[in-house]
């Protein structure tokens, strides 16, 4: 089972999560409403990237992580805990104590690159599936299954 | 209530769940190329069913498997198989639950399913399992799990299909945070194999049938909401006394609301999502009974609930509820399918224990020489009761469970006494709302989440 996200304030970074080998998400824009900036690390390289959804590169993501990135490391944290982030991007934190700020220096000392590999369609799709959750109808029938899903007092 | 006869043995479970145990340690290898100890394995399962009807389908399924070239028909057998081994575990402990709570069980009587999903759907979840059968928990990586994805999406607003979306998409995700199997230190086989059967019988057109068999008119007794989880969809579901307004017998029923959800809605939020759809939750918080006209009802007692045939009754104290109406209750059948060690959760209520906890903080509860395990963790985080309060407790309205081989109590409820006063602190005091300062500061971030959510939503997915 996994530990239920901890609550979070979502207006700056809607969306995050550790998947397909990445922490990537969805940051609001500071200026724009109808702009939202879709950011990533890659696992183990922490190769980093940072574009509009209408794919434009982020102006401030060229041989540093931007302060997007940084916003969706700090969501990441409180939302999973430094160290379930620290051990899904594998950053070795050596003896300095979880947070998103060491979390940053551990990576950035690496002198991670740009990643090119062009994530940003399918960050971006995968925040909209996560937005039509919303969407779906409650039931009143029962779902057995369920069962196997206990909630639990422990966070992430 | 005999608590003494939940420690001791059941005749038959060890051998039951070892042949269990052998074909999970054969799937968590995958069956693409199957080891001799995996067709050892295989085998195991086989023979456990030999006397049953299902003895040459399995039989033959676990030669192809063990061969490596299982098909996905032969997937279904093996997993029958597995369901019918379990659900003889699950008669054995509901069994010797009656035996301790002393109340009947009414007979099953469940209607014959009709079919109507789109089938399509349904293959396409079955070959996500085969592959996942085929990889096996070691092999598994990205690339295969995520191939749940698209199948999820495309069942989840279809109402007929909700009980095996909701399932494979928090099978799903618990599996993608575990990619990749090779590099997995510990493997919970019983688990992962438990959602990969359950999968694929529901797969099987009409399993996952749970019709309307009837309709309750009388009055309605809540004990206590007992609530589940994952990432992406929660359920809460209330355990309730139904006495029927012609005066015949009361019985156990629930009656529950569940909704997909995205998974930083958490906490107070859950409750938000649920409550309009159940009036009832409105009613617990407030401790009180409901009125019912004409409620649909299943086979195995959950009511199918709608507003429009509920009222507000009189207030009704849990409590008072669990201590003279509970015990003549007769508990809900379950239906064939559903029969699983994990499915049990019957309502009970204890006093007059002597709450311990051990030195590793496990919590139990001493009654009459016997000691009962206390799940404290399964409480929802939106609630005024805690695993504190539970070990301070003197009497509790809980749900029976097995897990991990005994039985374990899983408070819905507790009394303790504050100043020589009986206090009752319930795990859905806050269901339908709350007063309490933390409860309304809680409720708050919840509804801010949620707008930001909508917001977004109302932006992006119309455009
Ligand atoms: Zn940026």
């Amino acid at each position: 089972m996994i530990a239920p996200a901890r609550p979070r304030k979502l207006a700056k970074v809607p969306f995050v999560e550790l998947a397909d080998g990445r922490m990537q998400g969805v940051v609001s824009s500071g200026s724009d409403i109808g702009r939202v900036y879709v950011s990533s690390i890659a696992a183990s390289t922490y190769a980093y990237g940072c574009s509009t959804n209408n794919n434009r590169p982020c102006g401030g993501a060229r041989g540093w992580y931007c302060n997007h990135i940084r916003a969706l490391i700090g969501e990441a944290v409180l939302q999973y805990g430094a160290e379930r982030v620290a051990r899904y991007l594998k950053v070795d934190l050596a003896d300095a104590e979880p947070s998103g700020d060491s979390l940053i220096d551990a990576m950035f000392a690496t002198r991670p690159g740009a990643d090119h590999s062009g994530a940003a369609a399918t960050v971006f799709s995968r925040f909209l599936r996560h937005l039509a959750y919303l969407e779906l109808a409650p039931t009143t029938a029962p779902l057995p299954e369920m069962q196997w899903f206990p909630p639990t007092r422990a966070v992430a | 209530m005999r608590t003494d006869l939940l420690t001791e043995s059941v005749d038959g479970l060890d051998e039951a769940l070892a042949a269990v145990d052998a074909f999970d340690g054969a799937l968590a290898a995958g069956l693409l190329r199957p080891q001799p100890a995996q067709a050892a394995g295989l085998t195991e399962l086989a023979d456990a069913v030999a006397g049953t009807p299902l003895a040459d389908r399995v039989a033959e399924a676990a030669e192809k498997a063990a061969a490596g070239a299982a098909g996905e028909d032969h997937f279904v057998a093996l997993a029958a198989a597995r369901t019918a081994l379990l659900g003889s575990v699950h008669d054995a402990l509901a069994h010797r639950v009656g035996e301790a709570t002393g109340r009947g069980r009414a007979a099953a009587d469940v209607p014959a399913p009709t079919a109507r999903e789109a089938v399509n759907l349904l293959a396409a979840a079955r070959s996500w399992l085969s592959d996942l059968a085929r990889c096996g928990w070691q092999g598994m990586d990205h690339e295969v799990v995520s191939g749940a994805a698209q199948v999820v999406s495309a069942m989840l607003p279809d109402p007929e299909l909700r009980r095996l979306a909701t399932l494979l998409d928090g099978f799903a995700a618990e599996l993608a945070a575990s990619c990749p199997g090779a590099s997995l230190e510990r493997v919970p086989e019983r688990r992962w194999a438990d959602l990969w059967a359950r999968a694929v019988l529901l797969t099987v057109p009409g399993a996952a049938e749970l019709p309307e068999t009837g309709t309750l008119t009388g009055r309605l007794l809540p004990l206590g909401v007992d609530v589940q989880e994952h990432a992406t969809a929660v359920q809460a579901q209330v355990h309730a006394v139904f006495e029927p307004a012609d005066g015949s017998a009361a019985r156990l029923v629930r009656a529950g609301v569940s909704v997909p959800k995205p998974d930083t809605v958490v906490g107070a939020g859950l409750w938000q999502l649920l409550r309009p759809h159940l009036s009832l939750l409105e009613a617990v918080g407030e401790g009180r009974s409901m009125e019912l006209t004409d409620m649909p009802v299943t086979a195995e007692g959950d009511l199918l609930w709608d507003n429009e045939r509920a009222r507000a009754g009189e207030s009704a104290d849990a409590f008072v509820t669990a201590r003279v109406a509970l015990p003549t209750a007769t508990d809900g059948p379950t239906a064939p399918l559903d029969r699983h060690p994990s499915r049990i959760a019957v309502p009970v209520f204890l006093e007059g224990y002597a709450a311990r906890q051990d030195d590793d903080e496990s919590l139990y509860f001493d009654l009459a020489g016997s000691a009962l395990a206390v799940d404290a963790d399964r409480i929802p985080s939106a609630s005024p009761l805690t695993p504190e309060a539970v070990a301070k407790s003197g009497a509790c309205i809980g749900l029976l469970r097995w897990d991990a081989g005994r039985f374990v109590l899983q408070a819905l409820a507790v009394e303790s006494t504050v100043r020589k006063k009986a206090v009752a602190l319930h795990a859905g005091a806050w269901a339908g709302g709350t007063t309490d300062k933390a409860g309304v500061k809680a409720e708050k971030a919840a509804t801010d989440a949620v707008k930001v959510l909508r917001e977004r939503a109302g932006k992006l997915l119309r455009k």
